[in-house]
């Protein structure tokens, strides 16, 4: 049901006034709402333009401390990344290994990591570092917020790259073999590259968690990241919390948001590239993998397994 | 070997995470079943009012959203929800925010599970004569349901993983308590890691393995 106007009828005269009044209604709640709160920020004078100027007028707060904080941000983030989707990728394959000797002690990483929260390994890397290594206290956030994101992020990227695997037609398979492929070859040549496409959206909305989830390091490790910023922002500017904060969220919804983008863009030009070479791509449990599973949430149908993988 | 425990009400940590899920499970589903109803209705205003309230949340991190409850909300705005202790006043914030945040989620989980539902039976009951509402709660809304346990259950795990933000605004949870044992009992650091990973396990895995079991039971088979 993927359009879903087949829930209702195209609207004749009576549905269309009703919609009217619905839509009347509708905005006469959501006015009320807005006036409470645009109300309860007057009388708390967050309303008042000198609160707000500085991020417009100022651009010392954006030299000075917004764009450090999103540097800080995506430095965290870029190499959490470049570490976890090798070390997913070779967890998921190492996952479907023919030997139970690396399937087994894999498997087990892979679920006791994903069940921890992120922020507890945060917790725990820092005062690990602390203690057993010399590891500079003024850099030891950053490591400690990379390790944390790393360990928990390639757990389920591997899950992701391996419920994408399993997602191909087993016909795959069966065909590199029966033309003499062997086990290195037919990964590497025939089931990777198709998996990669059908992985593409849950693999990035797990990016995008990546981002979110630096934001962990700012408020309880005094890493100093975007997030962290709101603190010496309302010192220096008169107590601006409210301004700030929608700022700052907004600089993360605008980098989400052209993590997303470009992601789709990627996907479509894989998919019609597929399609040139005549590569049968299960269209299927493709979609299932963007829809059902919901953002970064796969759901593999054939080993009844899913996982969760939304985050802070 | 366990004697660094002393001292510590481990149970009352985890028991303030389970109230934590559990009320922000409630809240979230009935919040995101509301959002998802918006998604699909015949209203344009409530459609864009869905789709930009999701896209905004669910790339806004939940760490952002708590610290909005406690320093926006409660400290600039000096809302304090149903009141109480200061206490009780931040655990109703954090399940405020985990309800602002995960609802998103669940709003997307069950409109992939309308998905699901064939399109002929929508049909089949517009044919009938029943309006977008009947159609929606009577013959679309109970399938789709059915269809996202699953998923469901993932949101819940996450969700129960995702309370230990609230620390950030200082709800005594299982995270707050083992930063503050990390720190005190520093000689026992992997024991300490491992009891709380343990709690966490004991949590999240027979949620999965229930609800996954229900989610066998309760699919449509078609």
């Amino acid at each position: 049901m993927n359009n879903l106007s087949v829930l209702y009828d195209t609207p004749g005269p009576r549905a269309r006034r009703r919609n009217v009044v619905f839509t009347g209604l509708f905005l006469i709640v959501l006015a009320l709402v807005a006036w409470w709160v645009l109300q309860k920020m007057a009388d708390h004078h967050q309303l008042d333009a000198e609160k707000w100027n500085p991020f417009v007028e100022d651009g010392r707060v954006w030299t000075e401390f917004l764009l450090p904080g999103l540097e800080g941000t995506l430095k965290a983030a870029a190499l959490s990344i470049a570490i976890a989707l090798p070390l997913g990728a070779a967890l998921g394959i190492g996952r479907l290994s023919d030997h139970a000797w690396i399937r087994i002690p894999v498997g087990a990483v892979v679920e006791f990591f994903r069940a921890i929260p992120v922020l507890m390994l945060m917790f725990f890397a820092t005062q690990a570092y602390a203690e057993f290594t010399d590891i500079e206290s003024d850099v030891r956030p950053l490591y400690a917020v990379v390790t944390g994101l790393v360990l928990y992020n390639a757990s389920v990227i591997a899950e992701i790259v391996r419920a994408g695997i399993l997602s191909l037609p087993r016909g795959q398979t069966d065909a590199a073999k029966a033309i003499g492929m062997r086990k290195g070859q037919l990964m590497t040549s025939v089931l990777l590259p198709q998996a990669v496409t059908v992985m593409l959206p849950a693999l990035v909305s797990q990016l995008v968690v990546i981002v979110k989830d630096t934001a962990l390091g700012g408020a309880l490790l005094g890493y100093e990241e975007l997030f962290f910023q709101v603190r010496p922002i309302t010192a220096n500017y008169g107590a601006n919390t409210i301004a700030t904060i929608t700022v700052v969220a907004l600089i993360y919804i605008l980098v989400n948001f052209l993590l997303t983008s470009f992601a789709s863009w990627l996907e479509r030009k894989m998919r019609s590239r597929k399609k040139g070479t005549g590569a049968v791509l299960s269209v299927d449990q493709a979609d299932q993998l963007e829809t059902v599973g919901g953002p970064s949430m796969v759901t593999d149908r054939q080993s009844g397994h899913s996982q969760g993988g939304f985050s802070a | 070997m366990f004697d660094f425990l002393e001292g510590y009400d481990l149970l009352a940590a985890f028991w303030t995470t389970v109230q934590l899920a559990l009320y922000s499970a409630i809240g979230s589903l009935i919040w995101g079943t509301i959002l998802a109803a918006m998604r699909v209705s015949p209203v344009p205003v409530m459609r864009v009012f869905g789709t930009a309230y999701v896209n905004l949340m669910r790339n806004t991190p939940l760490t952002i959203v708590l610290l909005f409850t406690s320093l926006g909300l409660n400290q600039t705005l000096e809302v304090d929800l149903f009141g109480g202790e200061s206490d009780a006043v931040n655990f109703q914030l954090a399940v405020l925010g985990l309800t602002a945040y995960t609802a998103t989620f669940v709003c997307e989980s069950l409109r992939a599970g309308i998905n699901t539902v064939p399109v002929g039976q929508a049909e089949a009951a517009r044919a009938l004569g029943l309006s977008f509402t009947q159609v929606l709660f009577l013959v679309v809304l109970p399938q789709a349901f059915r269809a996202v346990i699953a998923p469901l259950a993932n949101v819940l795990i996450a969700l129960t993983k995702n309370t230990t933000v609230a620390a950030a605004i200082s709800v005594a949870e299982a995270a707050a308590l083992m930063k503050e044992m990390i720190e005190m009992e520093s000689h026992a650091i992997f024991l300490v890691f491992a009891v709380f990973a343990f709690g966490f396990v004991a949590l999240t895995l027979p949620t999965g393995l229930l609800l996954g079991w229900v989610a066998k039971r309760a699919a449509v088979k078609r």
